[in-house]
């Protein structure tokens, strides 16, 4: 009974892993861009959720709403005036750009917060846990799954059933004709970066909620989540939460198994399915 | 006063010259036809005017304002469609999402909507949930076409829409420009087949290493005329 409940958890903390990845996905899927500055992106966001519970005295849960639109805006602009210079046939500048942020990112969170590590304030909700069956599932994890299923199930939606859904797909699928069609890509993008930047807000809530945070852990979140989008297969949403669900399973065992094995075990996994499948497990069709 | 008009268009990929100084025009509900050998800078021409690749902005005028350096998706959002050499379908979408997205910048008011455009090709309604890429040459092209008219251009330019095409199937698409024409459109089509172009078009203009050498109407235009200006005078 005790694997059922690790698969369980492993399961659930996979819905973490795949909010992680979410943004991350939807970007390299529109645009070819690898943001190496995704996961300090999380972690700015958890600071900025933090700021606005201390200052306006908010519950995280509504201040995540707040920090939303400011999110969007900072990622619409990132990708206008920074990241779109970037792009090209050329896929170095880009990778060299959200690198040089990520350091950015990191030190300004060092000047502005120190180096302690913060929490989101947590009340009974996120400490409670229902019980079904024999195992005990945590509150907090349950709501960070069901968050992932609705952030992937919008994605979806503005994707296939949207104007902007298509002019995505199209931008993505060939630039030049899409610009014929009277799409401006560079607009498209930064809508695009903008919407995974309310995604990384979420994630931002769920990672000051479930653990201590402080400004050197983004790198370390980026890895989950590029393994999660490259387990999937690059581009697919689906994809990307059943690749967090195999790393996250797999460090829940591994940790089972013994504690010094959990993050090895993660990435071990990673491994294995790129041995048995490079392209992830649901590639598209035309990359 | 013409509706598009070039004036002394040169056009440079890198280093490499493609136009050495093109003038056409284009006059209210006209088609004409632009011919030439492989090579000759027809597509050249036509990325320039959709503004695909960036000119002086005054060597294209488009209703009196100059466009040649206006960005592609400006260009379309004033009523000027291409259907591009390749068709170049987005693989991502279905029929009918293709279709929907040449709206996408200009929901200009006119004939063309989703419904005119089954009429016209009635074959698309029975393939509208198939992915564009899965559909025949000739069903692609229908597509492709459909997609440009569905921001009811003024304007619509065409480039080698019989491209790998079967006769019959070739017949088939052409059927449709009196229809297009009809709807208010003015048209350009490039063709290297002489015979379809000369059978649409009201004037003809030929096309050699970057440079117009020969215009007129289809009746004016001898073949020898035209042979000279296709592959270059035998000296
Ligand atoms: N992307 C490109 N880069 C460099 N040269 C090009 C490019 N596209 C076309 N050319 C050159 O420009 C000239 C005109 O080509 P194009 O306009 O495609 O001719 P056409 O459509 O009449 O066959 C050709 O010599 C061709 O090799
Ligand atoms: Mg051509």
């Amino acid at each position: 009974m005790i694997w059922v409940d690790t698969i369980a958890q492993g399961i659930l903390l996979g819905g973490l892993y795949a909010l992680f990845a979410a943004g991350l996905s939807l970007v390299f899927g529109i645009m070819r861009l690898v943001n190496l500055a995704h996961g300090d992106l999380i972690v700015m966001g958890a600071y900025l959720i933090l700021v606005l519970v201390t200052l306006l005295g908010l519950s995280p849960f509504i201040a995540v709403l707040v920090a939303m639109p400011l999110m969007f805006a900072l990622g619409w602009g990132l990708q206008k005036h920074l990241l779109n210079r970037t792009l090209g046939d050329d896929i170095l500048p880009p990778l060299l750009v959200t690198f040089g942020l990520s350091v950015v990112l990191q030190n300004a969170l060092l000047e502005g917060f120190s180096a302690d590590s913060q929490r989101l304030p947590t009340d009974m909700l996120t400490t409670a846990s229902v019980q079904i069956g024999s195992i005990a599932l945590g509150v907090m994890p349950l709501l960070t799954f069901a968050s992932a299923i609705l952030v992937i199930i919008c994605l979806n939606q503005i994707f296939y059933r949207t104007s902007l859904g298509r002019a995505f797909r199209a931008t993505s699928d060939d630039p030049v004709t899409a610009s014929l069609m009277g799409i401006k890509p560079n607009q498209v993008f930064a809508v695009a970066t903008g919407i995974a930047m309310i995604i990384v807000t979420i994630a931002a809530l769920y990672l000051g909620l479930r653990s201590n945070f402080d400004p050197n852990i983004g790198p370390a979140r980026l890895i989950y989540a590029f393994e999660a989008v490259i387990i999937g297969g690059l581009g697919s949403l689906w994809g990307t939460l059943i690749g967090g669900i195999i790393i996250g399973v797999a460090q829940t065992v591994g940790a089972a198994i013994n504690p010094e094995w959990q993050i090895l075990a993660g990435h071990i996994a990673f491994l294995v399915v790129l041995l048995i499948r490079p392209r992830g497990l649901f590639p598209r069709a035309n990359d | 006063m013409a509706l598009l008009q070039t004036d002394e268009l040169i056009a440079h990929y890198g280093d490499f010259q493609a136009l050495f100084g093109v003038d056409i025009t284009l006059n209210e509900a006209e088609v004409v036809a632009i011919i030439g050998a492989n090579g000759a800078g027809k597509t050249t021409l036509m990325r320039s005017i959709s503004g695909v690749l960036r000119n002086a902005a005054q060597a294209i005028k488009f209703d009196g304002a100059a466009i040649g350096d206006r960005p592609a998706d400006e260009i379309m959002a004033k009523g000027l469609a291409m259907v591009p050499e390749g068709r170049r379908l987005f693989p991502s979408l279905s029929v009918e999402e293709n279709l929907l997205i040449g709206a996408y910048g200009r929901k200009g008011e006119g004939h063309w909507t989703l419904d005119t455009v089954y009429n016209l090709f009635p074959i698309l309604r029975a393939k509208r949930t198939n992915p564009g890429t899965a559909l025949s040459g000739g069903q692609q092209q229908m597509v492709a076409i459909g997609r440009a008219l569905m921001s009811n251009p003024r304007v619509l330019l065409c480039d080698e829409i019989s491209l790998g095409l079967a006769p019959v199937v070739i017949k088939d698409i052409y059927k449709a420009v009196p229809a297009i024409k009809a709807a208010g459109a003015s048209l350009i089509v490039v063709e290297q087949d002489i015979g379809q172009a000369m059978a649409v078009a009201d004037r003809v203009y030929c096309m050699m290493e970057g440079q117009v050498t020969l215009s007129g109407t289809p009746a004016s235009l001898s073949r020898d005329a035209i042979h000279d200006a296709y592959f270059g005078a035998v000296a």
